[in-house]
């Protein structure tokens, strides 16, 4: 009786523990973001070599622009918050100012300057084809032809191949990571995307010399740092931050570290691209 | 709002949500009475298997499945169902998926209904010489079926809504639409509620119509 009051006082007390300190973690964090002081960024945070969370860690390009950015609008790298931001969310997001800016694969479309402001762009991609390092059939999007092709539902590379390519088979996944599984295995034959996100997959240490980025870009890609709809002084700030960035040669040191390790070779007739004037 | 409409196949795509839905409905519930009488049957083997079946499925994200359904099963294990077109595989598979994971709910649901039916009447069946197989189609069933409708009614409803995971393989149905929506048009609330609105439109009739046919159908005892 006695041990088992004492275990049920033990039990409960170790359940309290348990629960501040759930609070307090949440609400460190939390209050971090409702204080004004952080620098909210939204990146991806499942894109490898461009928006990468490995832990508590962010890696990529996309990171290193948004921390460089930030640098030039007075903000430390310490006080940079990395907000998730998932294709869908990310007008969403700037609208209702949960985030500052989007750093995430965010290229500038007609319909998306509708809705926010873009700065940029910083680096101008092409939608590329990955394949096996020991394909030797596939070396263009002409050659596609009675492929299985593999790209990530309703993404505009997927919409692409649909309706320019109708002789080519077209798996579609919700994430480009099951598409590479399903390249390695076998199963498709090329996966198509932006040529950075094919690059960082290539990139990563267990596809290392297992893949490779055709090099053939068929479309352009431009990427833009989005803003709140209508923020133009904000908007020149960062793009006289990302030219900063160009000709201090950072740029070039953050696509080496980032997309360089499967050999990507950046398209020097577009980059570094020189940026939009804002509006 | 008026050019989404006029622009994208959204009724086309809703189509193949009815589509897999219909299929799935029927798979599930031929499967899901399977087990539901291996789980109720004398034999412990054939009890011990239903149990792992509804403890295995009822646990696994369909996501997961449907990932591995596609990545697993076709190509790895080579398991193509339909080898002319990788849409149709995926479509195949999707429907097969569905059906395994709400086969384990359909199953739960009849249970309870055939643990609605009293003990006096599945011993007096027993007791007039009807075989397990007879007295199960012929009492136990139909009193079972009877008394799960509303279980069976929501999970056809869960099923509806679930035929959404379906884009993660690249199904053509209003989720992936929507993905597609999204990505040009950018994320608008308009999108949501057309596509809010749509699975109302699916759901809302199929949980009248069961309220109401397990208040006409219900056992009166």
């Amino acid at each position: 009786m006695n041990v088992r009051q004492i275990g049920a006082v033990a039990a409960a007390s170790v359940l309290a523990l348990g629960l501040t300190a759930c609070g307090d973690s949440g609400k460190s964090s939390g209050s971090g973001g409702g204080s004004g002081a952080k620098f909210k960024v939204g990146i991806k945070f499942d894109q490898p070599g461009l928006g990468l969370k490995e832990g508590s860690k962010y890696t990529g390009f996309d990171v290193d622009v948004a921390t460089y950015v930030a640098k030039e609008l007075g903000h430390k790298a310490s006080d940079i918050q990395w907000v998730q931001a998932p294709s869908a969310q990310r007008e969403t997001l700037l609208s209702t100012g949960q985030v500052n800016m989007v750093v995430a694969t965010y290229s500038i479309t007609d319909a998306r300057k509708e809705k926010v402001s873009f700065a940029g762009p910083y680096f101008v991609a092409g939608q590329d084809l990955l394949v096996r390092s020991d394909e030797t059939a596939i070396t263009g999007p002409e050659t596609l032809t009675g492929k299985k092709l593999c790209s990530v539902t309703g993404s505009t590379p997927a919409q692409k191949i649909k309706a320019k390519y109708p002789g080519v088979q077209l798996q579609e996944f919700g994430t480009y990571s099951e598409c590479v599984a399903a390249l390695v295995s076998k199963g498709v034959d090329a996966v198509t995307t932006d040529n950075t996100i094919l690059a960082g997959y290539a990139s990563q240490a267990q596809y290392k010399g297992k893949l490779k980025v055709v090099g053939k870009p068929f479309s352009e890609e431009r990427y833009g740092i989005g803003l709140k709809k209508g923020d133009k002084a904000t908007c020149e700030k960062v793009n006289s931050a990302i030219a900063k960035m160009v000709s201090s040669g950072e740029w070039q040191k953050a696509v080496d570290a980032n997309l360089g390790p499967a050999g990507f070779k950046v398209d020097t007739a577009t980059n570094p691209p020189k940026q939009d004037p804002c509006t | 709002m008026g050019d989404i409409l006029s622009k994208y196949d959204i009724l086309g795509a809703f189509g193949l949500t009815v589509y897999l839905a219909v299929f799935s409905a029927i798979g599930s519930l031929v499967l899901g009475t399977l087990v539901a009488v291996m789980r109720v049957s004398p034999v412990s083997v054939l009890r011990l298997l239903g149990t792992w079946y509804v403890n295995i499925f009822r646990n696994t994200p369909l996501t997961l499945l449907m990932v591995f359904s596609v990545l697993g099963m076709t190509y790895i294990l080579g398991l193509n169902l339909d080898p002319s077109d990788i849409k149709g595989n995926a479509t195949r598979w999707a429907i097969v998926m569905l059906s395994i994971y709400h086969a384990a709910f359909v199953c739960e649901a009849l249970r309870s209904g055939v643990n609605t039916v009293p003990a006096g009447q599945a011993e007096a069946a027993r007791a007039m010489g009807l075989t397990f197989g007879q007295s199960m189609r012929h009492v136990l069933l139909p009193q079972a079926f009877r008394g799960a409708i509303a279980p069976l009614g929501s999970t056809l409803i869960a099923l509806v809504k679930n035929t959404t995971v379906a884009a993660v393989i690249g199904v053509a149905e209003a989720a992936n639409l929507m993905a597609v929506i999204i990505e040009n048009e950018t994320g608008a609330l308009a999108v949501f509620v057309i596509f809010a609105v749509g699975f109302v439109i699916l759901t809302l009739p199929l949980g009248l119509l069961f309220t109401s046919m397990s208040r006409r159908l219900a056992v009166k005892r």
